[in-house]
């Protein structure tokens, strides 16, 4: 082989550049995330529901956030009807968050073993935690 | 053109039968499969039936409704400075406007945000130069600008992803999860109505004053006023309206009953750079009161 | 073909290291632009476009200069431009690719640039631009590479190349037509609210352009085994004074529409910027040097006698090109946001990390072009 010495060399190098990810992790066990409904206002409700089904806001939850967006901002329709007839407002700052007011408990349990970061609380205010519920306006 | 006839057969030295490929064909095909595989999965999932039926989502029956929202300032209503900064905080207090004062004072000025400002007539009417002999009452007075909400406005002619545009009631609005922050729409009003953010504005948000119902926004995005469309859709005053007390009058303009419309036709009433043709929906009352 | 770039000499190597450390440095300032906003840069809420995008302006000129090769010698067959055109569309890939790079760094959010494509806007002069400048690029790039694997193999290029060289040429006027109506159709800036925009665009391009490529063929010569030959040079040389002609006229054109008319809003950003306002004139000297060197390099370029010695040619080219440096790559884009909508005066000043991204980006565009250019001339080497 010519130039084996380059070709080798930079045969470790890509092998590494490209493990590199489970090598940093190495060790590192995660558990499995176990999000925590433990919030002022869900231990309040009678019936623990949210806007829709667990199973459907597990794996449709983006989505539907990204339609609600469109359809508050794009649309002007602030009202949404679920599954099971009931409207609610669409707003992750006043709806999902109030209820879910325990960001680190619940969002970013699963985020962070995803290892995803959605930046919609860059803007979207995310509730003060370990403090008692503030005043809305 | 793409030459498929790669695949050549023949035989090589000790007369075995041999497929050849050369290096430049083989990074043919794996460059076309690649696009493919990417293009044909994005063209798949970008079909995928994502939305929101119709049925699910409807406006709040609260909201006011009209088919062109318009104000009408009166500033001969506004007498000291107070009764501007009130309108002036009002609407930058429930949006979450960062307020940049705690920088150096160039960098202020060249990096604030504002959504509602006052500035005087000669700034406000700047094509209506510099008359000397014009009513120095009215050469004085301090104007409210905002963005015009122009009925032909140049910011939604040019941004290149939508994330400014006209809502069917009028309003100019703003997404500012599609803005990618290029700035055409700042280069492209003629009433600098719109602020980008040079920073991260969250540092510069009054602390213990953020509105918790509202958003704020993020680095690299531009915003203006929005005719606060979120009380609107509540049934409630925008917020320079409510803290004017009558000096900013909002209503319908294509309804001729509308309060803004019995202004507009018993009262002068001028609005900003009109020969531009975006049509703007502010109008401002001149001789409104005794004086200016 | 690519391979060609790998060899070379110290010198060629020196130059390659010299890039690839201003593109770390830039690099890393961009990073920090990143992180903590535009803000960084002396851009404001009233001069909110500046030393970005009047690079990408002034580059899309210089990537539409390649048309002033490919017009005179697949249209009308002058043979003489032959062995250069090579060099004009691998300048045009380079000035994309910095054309891209440029508008990139000066977005506020840059990783939502697919927006542009997922919502395309059809009345968006910006989508548009994009629009025209990828197909640009890519038919370059297609064109170039064809051709000089064409002439490495000694054989005439496929008959599938021509209609796209044709496509080229109005594909080449269109690209700067566009970045000109960024500015010609917006509503509020008298500076820019004008007609003759897009053809003193194409008159500055073809000008500063092909100006461009004689320095760059100059130095081919100096520094290669590839001599692009005097014939071509003095072709390009009568071009670039043609067409340099042009682009002084329509300035002047504007000036007189400005002052003649008497409008306040329209001299104002001409006081601004050749005279200062309110004791505020930071670009003053730079417009003034942009005039001096624009008429100084025409005084050179119209006289035969100056413009066949190859040196004086040379002088004049780069004062040529400097003066339309400063003229499209700063004064145009200051000039109409000076002064404000207002009629108040906020200046504008690169800062110092603008300073740095835009030569790392300038840095990207030159090592696109050496290497580009190593292996065209590795090819003319090889083939002679």
């Amino acid at each position: 082989m010519y130039d084996s010495g380059k070709i080798i060399a930079g045969l470790i190098v890509f092998v590494l550049f490209v493990t590199f990810p489970f090598l940093s992790n190495m060790g590192k066990a995660s558990a499995k995330p176990k999000p925590s409904i433990d919030t002022p206002v869900i231990n309040q409700m009678q019936v623990k529901k949210c806007v829709e089904s667990k199973e459907f806001m597990r794996s449709e939850h983006m989505q539907l956030l990204n339609n609600w967006r469109d359809s508050v901002v794009r649309n002007g329709d602030r009202i949404y009807v679920n599954k099971a007839g009931q409207s609610v407002t669409m707003s992750l700052q006043n709806t999902c968050m109030d209820c879910h007011s325990n960001k680190k408990k619940f969002c970013d349990e699963c985020h962070n073993y995803m290892g995803v970061k959605p930046y919609c609380w860059t803007c979207h205010i995310a509730p003060k935690e370990k403090m008692p519920k503030e005043n809305m306006l | 053109m793409l030459d498929l006839s790669y695949r050549t057969e023949g035989e090589d030295a000790e007369g075995e039968h041999v497929m050849s490929m050369n290096r430049r064909q083989f990074l043919r095909l794996v460059g076309v499969s690649t696009v493919a595989g990417i293009g044909g999965t994005a063209v798949f999932s970008g079909l995928r039936n994502k939305g929101l039926e119709a049925v699910q989502t409807m406006p709040d029956p609260r909201a006011l409704t009209a088919k062109r929202w318009g104000f009408v300032v009166d500033i001969s209503k506004l007498q000291t400075d107070e009764d501007y900064q009130k309108c002036i905080d009002a609407c930058h207090d429930i949006h979450n406007v960062p307020d940049m004062s705690s920088l150096p004072a160039e960098l202020q000025k060249r990096q604030e945000v504002k959504w509602i400002w006052k500035d005087t007539f000669e700034h406000t009417f700047p094509t209506a130069p510099e008359d000397e002999y014009q009513n120095s009452e009215l050469k004085e007075k301090n104007f409210f600008l905002f963005c015009n909400h122009c009925a032909e406005p140049a910011c939604v002619r040019v941004c290149p992803t939508k994330a400014t545009f006209k809502r069917k009631d009028g309003i100019v609005m703003q997404d500012m999860h599609r803005c990618i922050g290029c700035r055409f729409c700042m280069a492209a009003c003629p009433f600098a109505a719109r602020s980008f953010n040079w920073r991260d504005p969250r540092p510069f948000i009054k602390p213990g004053k953020e509105n918790k119902e509202f958003p704020t926004r993020m680095i690299g995005v531009v915003e203006k006023c929005t005719f606060c469309y979120e009380r609107l859709a509540k049934g409630m005053k925008p917020a320079c309206v409510e803290a004017s007390n009558g000096a900013i009058v909002f209503g319908d303009l294509e309804d001729p009953n509308s309060e803004v419309r019995k202004i507009i036709a018993t009262k002068y009433t001028i609005r900003r750079k009109p020969e531009l043709g975006t049509q703007p929906g502010i109008y401002y009352v001149i001789g409104g009161g005794e004086h200016a | 073909m690519l391979d060609k770039a790998l060899t070379g000499g110290r010198r060629y190597w020196t130059w390659i290291f010299f890039l690839i450390a201003v593109i770390g440095v830039a690099f890393i300032t961009y990073l920090k632009q990143f992180n903590d906003g535009l803000g960084i840069t002396g851009l404001s809420r009233d001069v909110s476009w500046g030393l970005y995008i009047g690079q990408f302006t002034f580059l899309v000129g210089v990537a539409a200069s390649a048309v002033m090769l490919v017009i005179p010698y697949y249209l009308h067959d002058f043979k003489k431009f032959g062995k250069i055109v090579i060099l004009g569309e691998f300048l045009a890939i380079s000035a994309v690719i910095m054309c891209i790079l440029f508008i990139f760094v000066d977005m506020g959010q840059p990783m939502r640039i697919v927006n542009v494509i997922l919502y395309p806007t059809l009345n968006s002069i910006m989508f548009w631009d994009s629009v025209v400048l990828m197909g640009y690029l890519a038919l370059n790039l297609v064109i170039g590479w064809t051709t000089l694997g064409a002439e490495r193999k000694g054989v005439r290029p496929p008959d599938w190349v021509k209609p796209l060289i044709y496509l080229s040429i109005p594909w080449a006027v269109s690209i700067h037509t566009v970045t000109a109506f960024l500015y010609a159709g917006i509503p509020g800036r008298h500076f820019w609210l004008t007609a003759v925009m897009a053809p003193r665009f194409l008159a500055s391009a073809f000008a500063g352009g092909p100006a461009l490529l004689i320095l760059l063929a100059l130095l081919v010569r100096k520094f290669t085994k590839f001599d692009p030959g005097h014939e071509p040079i003095q072709a390009l040389a009568k071009i670039v004074t043609y067409a340099m002609f042009a682009n002084v006229f329509l300035l002047g054109m504007e000036f007189f529409t400005a002052f003649y008319s008497n409008i306040p809003g329209h001299m104002h950003p001409f006081h601004y910027l050749y005279a200062g306002v309110e004791g505020h004139g930071k670009l003053v000297p730079l417009m003034w040097v942009s005039s001096i060197f624009a008429l100084a390099s025409l005084g050179l370029l119209v006289f035969p006698g100056l413009r066949k010695n190859e040196k004086i040619l040379a002088f004049a080219c780069v004062m040529l090109f400097t003066s339309l440096w400063i003229d499209k790559g700063f004064g145009l884009i200051i000039g109409g946001f000076v002064p404000n909508m207002f009629e108040g005066i906020t200046e504008y000043w690169p800062s110092l990390p603008e300073a740095i991204i835009t030569l790392g980006v300038w840095a990207i565009g030159l090592l696109v072009l050496t290497v580009l250019y190593k292996v065209a001339v590795s090819v003319r080497e090889e083939t002679a």
